[in-house]
């Protein structure tokens, strides 16, 4: 037999965002690099903040003389100084990493617990299914940023530690993110439990357990990645919104973009333009570079949203592949369905039943 | 008048992933005005992207070279409909070309009335008014054969059976009397019963209207009803042209003879008695066939629950059947009923609603899965289609592991390999293909490794749900080959569900009919296929096209008697 076999590529060829970069081309390429890059700049900052900040966060003095306040930039500072007399620069890259760490906090909390309620509920289903999907949805109507302040003002009373303002942030996105990975979960979980290799491993007398984390989840976490970074972004913002509303971390605490831009709004009258667009614009590059990821990664998963590479009109015979039409529109979850039914010409003649003249009826 | 369409040297191919894909390699074909033309070969010969090329539609992924020249119906040059885009190709679309698709509840638009969505296509050539529309539609609806037209055009498409809305797909095609129509697989989602009905329609179609008609499908039976003339393609290639008579009286080229010796017929050669007398030699499990029954079912009844106020649905009522030790019974019916359903409660994925159902020993009526679990063990399974049929993200090694696994016969997966290899090297297929992904095999290699997986524990029972409906003739035959010959040397009984029934009749020891949840008629295969008693059985047996034209037309001037 003939069969043309699909080149498997290697381990690291198949990693989720590594997979899209390699298969997208054009405009989306460039969307997702660019993501990338954004995002790349916001991680590395946030990990080397105390090798690129020029000062620490809550640093007032150096060699022993004040920085002044709103001191414009400068040699000494490239990006001038706050109100409070810090330097701009130093703040904006040491918030980095407050975002970094609300981010990481907030979504693992919320993944794993969604994914693990949107299974159970999903694959049971029953009255537990419908109690939660209605939970969910109360939750869904409840106004995030109006629960974080709730959530900062029970963690730490109103003193805005640095961990007291990163958890109050993460905990309320939490909340509001575990309905988001419960549902796709669940929906899929619903989906999929009743495909025919479901039913085949009940038949075989798997247990739920095993059929739950061998055959269900593993197949349900396809939109993960794309979730993770659109509520990454969220988090961002979230956090940055309790700064800004004064339920942020005090600067002697750590970096806050929020903070900083409450404390620059009298200084925009003012003409003080250095204190308050480099903890926006870190905001919106920070939001923008996960957003686009998210927004590509979303584009590549679905063949009929994804371009590909134009063959040339001449181009050569391809094997004895052939497609089955529409297939690579209505692909499955290894995207190229289309190309499925790769065996090769069968043997003449055929073997089976072979049926010449035995018409009875 | 010249030829309605003339396709010259086409080559289609498509951008994938996997890079470009060649799917139609030059192909030239034509059509008589008035004539039916039959494309016929296997999923991926290039057959739906060749008929859709007629009329521009392929996915923007396409590149095309060649020419497709469409007439018109006013007698004007042809032109090149490769050449075609935007407003042009919809002025050509439904006015000098039209198409019939496979799945005529997917097409219509549930939420709009059919006269609506007929006189769609007299809208969007414009000219009409309101009630002229409406007027046409209905006549058209009545020249298809709806009764009642006047009242049933503003009726929505739930409201009709899967027949009626093909014939309403039909009279949408029809509607702006293009000189061709191409059928897509018009019969392949439909019950044997109806496709016959749609078949004496489409039957109609050149005389009445005078419309050429190209049909796609792979029914060698259709095929042999309806056409005219026959094209054969193979791998994006024609390879054999023939008037419908010469192509089956003597097929040119090995591709379609193989194609139709491929074909089941009702009372051909029966695999069963061929693999015992060819190979009584062969090392075989003797199977006491007067033991005490596998499957015993007396009164079954199966009832979904309806919603809130709504009655449920008895879908198998009052059933008696016996499979006994090493026996192969068939389960034929249509859609809807109840085969599956007898199947799923054997294997334990329904529940019994009234009546006695005993599998191998345990009383299924009320059963809880903890007592069941350990029977389990003793059926095997094998589902209708191969495509979902595994875990897309385990390899096939992992997958046929899986019940050698769960019963603890093996530790893991790595440690059942070798009893793995046995049982791939037992379905013909290579060792190697245990490391691929499921997505890496064709249809029946995948549909084998099911079996593999499904006698992973050596059953005393298996059940075969539909295992080779989705798959193309040439492979269903080497997968039902390959069937009968691991029954013979394994001695499982089986329940074999199908609604094919000259599948059937190839495999089965017993064969019963079932209409309406009920057990219409049960006996062998010479029984029930040569004599049947039963006028359901009977309508089944003359609604089954066969593939040869001129048994064909004589089984078909019987039909219509019978219908009469």
């Amino acid at each position: 037999m003939t069969t043309v076999i699909p080149e498997r590529a290697p381990l690291y060829k198949r990693l989720p965002v590594v997979h899209q970069l390699r298969t997208s081309v054009g405009l989306q390429r460039t969307m997702l690099v660019a993501g990338l890059v954004l995002t790349a700049i916001f991680v590395l900052t946030a990990i080397f903040a105390p090798l690129l900040a020029p000062y620490s966060w809550d640093q007032l003095r150096a060699g022993g003389e004040l920085f002044g306040a709103q001191q414009g930039p400068s040699a000494d500072h490239w990006l001038g100084t706050t109100v409070g007399g810090f330097d701009v620069l130093s703040r904006v890259i040491w918030g980095a990493r407050t975002a970094l760490l609300t981010i990481v906090i907030g979504v693992a909390l919320s993944i794993f617990l969604g994914v693990a309620i949107g299974l159970v509920s999903g694959y049971f289903g029953g009255w537990l299914d419908r109690v939660l999907v209605v939970i969910a949805d109360a939750i869904y109507a409840f106004p995030s940023l109006l629960l974080a302040i709730l959530a900062a003002i029970v963690i730490s009373g109103g003193q805005s530690s640095m961990w007291g303002g990163i958890l109050a942030t993460a905990i309320s996105i939490t909340v509001v993110f575990i309905p988001q990975y419960f549902r796709v979960i669940r929906a899929e979980a619903v989906r999929i439990k009743a495909e025919a290799f479901v039913e085949s491993a009940r038949v075989v007398g798997s247990s739920h357990t095993r059929i739950m984390t061998r055959h269900v989840l593993r197949n349900s976490t396809r939109t993960l990645p794309l979730i993770v970074t659109l509520n990454a972004g969220e988090a961002v913002l979230t956090l940055a919104g309790l700064g800004f509303l004064g339920f942020g971390i005090e600067p002697t605490e750590a970096g806050d973009w929020g903070y900083d831009l409450n404390k620059a709004l009298a200084d925009v009258t003012s003409g003080i333009w250095w204190t308050a667009i480099p903890p926006g614009v870190a905001i919106i590059l920070a939001v923008l570079g996960v957003s686009l990821v998210g927004e590509s990664l979303n584009d590549l998963a679905d063949p009929r949203l994804r371009t590909r590479r134009r063959a040339a009109a001449t181009a050569g015979v391809v094997g004895t592949t052939t497609a089955v039409p529409g297939g690579v529109l209505s692909a499955g979850p290894e995207g190229v369905a289309g190309m499925d039914d790769l065996e090769g010409p069968p043997d003449f003649p055929l073997s089976g039943p072979t049926a010449e003249d035995g018409e009875r009826a | 008048m010249s030829r309605v369409v003339d396709i010259q040297d086409l080559t289609i191919t498509f951008d994938t992933d996997a890079g470009p894909v060649r799917a139609v390699r030059g192909v030239s074909l034509h059509v008589e005005p008035g004539e039916v033309l039959a494309v016929v070969g296997e999923s991926g010969s290039g057959k739906t992207v060749t008929a859709r090329s007629i009329l521009g539609l392929l996915p923007s992924t396409a590149q095309t070279s060649g020419a497709v020249l469409l007439s018109r119906p006013d007698g004007s040059a042809p032109h090149d409909v490769t050449t075609l885009s935007g407003a042009d190709l919809r002025a050509v679309r439904g006015r000098d070309a039209a198409m019939v698709f496979q799945e005529p509840s997917s097409v219509l638009n549930p939420v709009f009335p059919v006269g609506w969505q007929i006189a769609e296509g007299l809208r969007a050539h414009g000219g009409l008014s309101r009630a002229e529309a409406r007027e046409r539609a209905i006549d058209v609806l009545r020249r298809v054969g709806i009764p009642d037209p006047e009242h049933r055009v503003d009726h929505y498409p739930h409201q009709f059976s899967g027949g009626q809305k093909q014939r309403i797909v039909i009279a949408q095609a029809l509607v702006l009397n293009p000189s061709l129509i191409i059928a897509d697989e018009p019969t392949t989602a439909l019950d044997v019963t109806v496709q016959a009905e749609i078949l004496d329609l489409l039957r109609r179609l050149p005389a009445e209207f005078g419309t050429a008609v190209v049909l796609i499908t792979h029914n060698m039976g259709v095929v042999a009803d309806l056409a005219d003339r026959v094209a054969v393609m193979y791998d994006g290639e024609i390879v054999e042209q023939a008037s419908v008579a010469d192509l089956f009286a003597a097929p040119q080229h090995a591709y379609t003879r193989a194609l139709l010796d491929a074909v089941p017929r009702v009372g051909g050669l029966r695999l069963r008695d061929r693999s015992e007398s060819a190979e009584a030699s062969l090392a075989r499990k003797v199977v006491d066939r007067d033991g005490p029954a596998v499957v015993e079912a007396r009164g079954l009844r199966i009832t979904y629950p309806g919603r809130l106020r709504t009655p449920g649905f008895t879908a198998v009522d009052g059933v008696d059947l016996r499979i006994g030790p090493g026996e192969v019974v068939g389960l034929v019916g249509e859609s809807g009923s109840g085969k599956t359903t007898i199947g799923r409660a054997i294997g334990g994925l329904t529940p019994v609603s009234e009546g006695s159902l005993e599998v191998l020993g345990i009383e299924m009526n009320g059963v809880r899965e903890r007592r069941f679990r350990p029977v389990r063990k003793r059926i095997g399974f094998v589902f209708q289609d191969p495509a979902t049929s595994f875990n897309p993200l385990l390899t096939i090694a992992q997958c046929i592991a899986e019940p050698l696994v769960v019963h603890g016969v093996a530790a893991s997966p790595h440690a059942a390999r070798g009893r793995v290899d046995e049982l791939l090297e037992a379905v013909q297929l290579p060792r190697a293909f245990g490391d691929r992904f499921p997505h890496e095999l064709s249809g029946g290699q995948r549909q084998r490794a099911s079996l593999a997986r499904a006698l992973a524990l050596d059953p005393e029972l298996l059940i075969a749900d539909e295992p080779t409906s989705a798959l193309d003739v040439s492979v269903q035959a080497r997968v039902l080959d390959l069937f009968a010959r691991l029954q013979s040397e394994l001695g499982f009984a089986c329940l074999f569900i199908s609604h094919d029934l000259a599948v059937v009749d190839l495999l089965a020891d017993r064969i019963m009919v079932l209409h309406r949840g009920l057990v219409v008629e049960e006996g062998t295969g010479d029984d029930v296929l040569g004599a049947p008693q039963h006028p359901y059985t009977q309508r089944l047996l003359a609604s089954l096209p066969v593939p040869d034209p001129v048994e064909q037309a004589a089984r078909r001037t019987a039909w219509e008697a019978t219908r009469a």
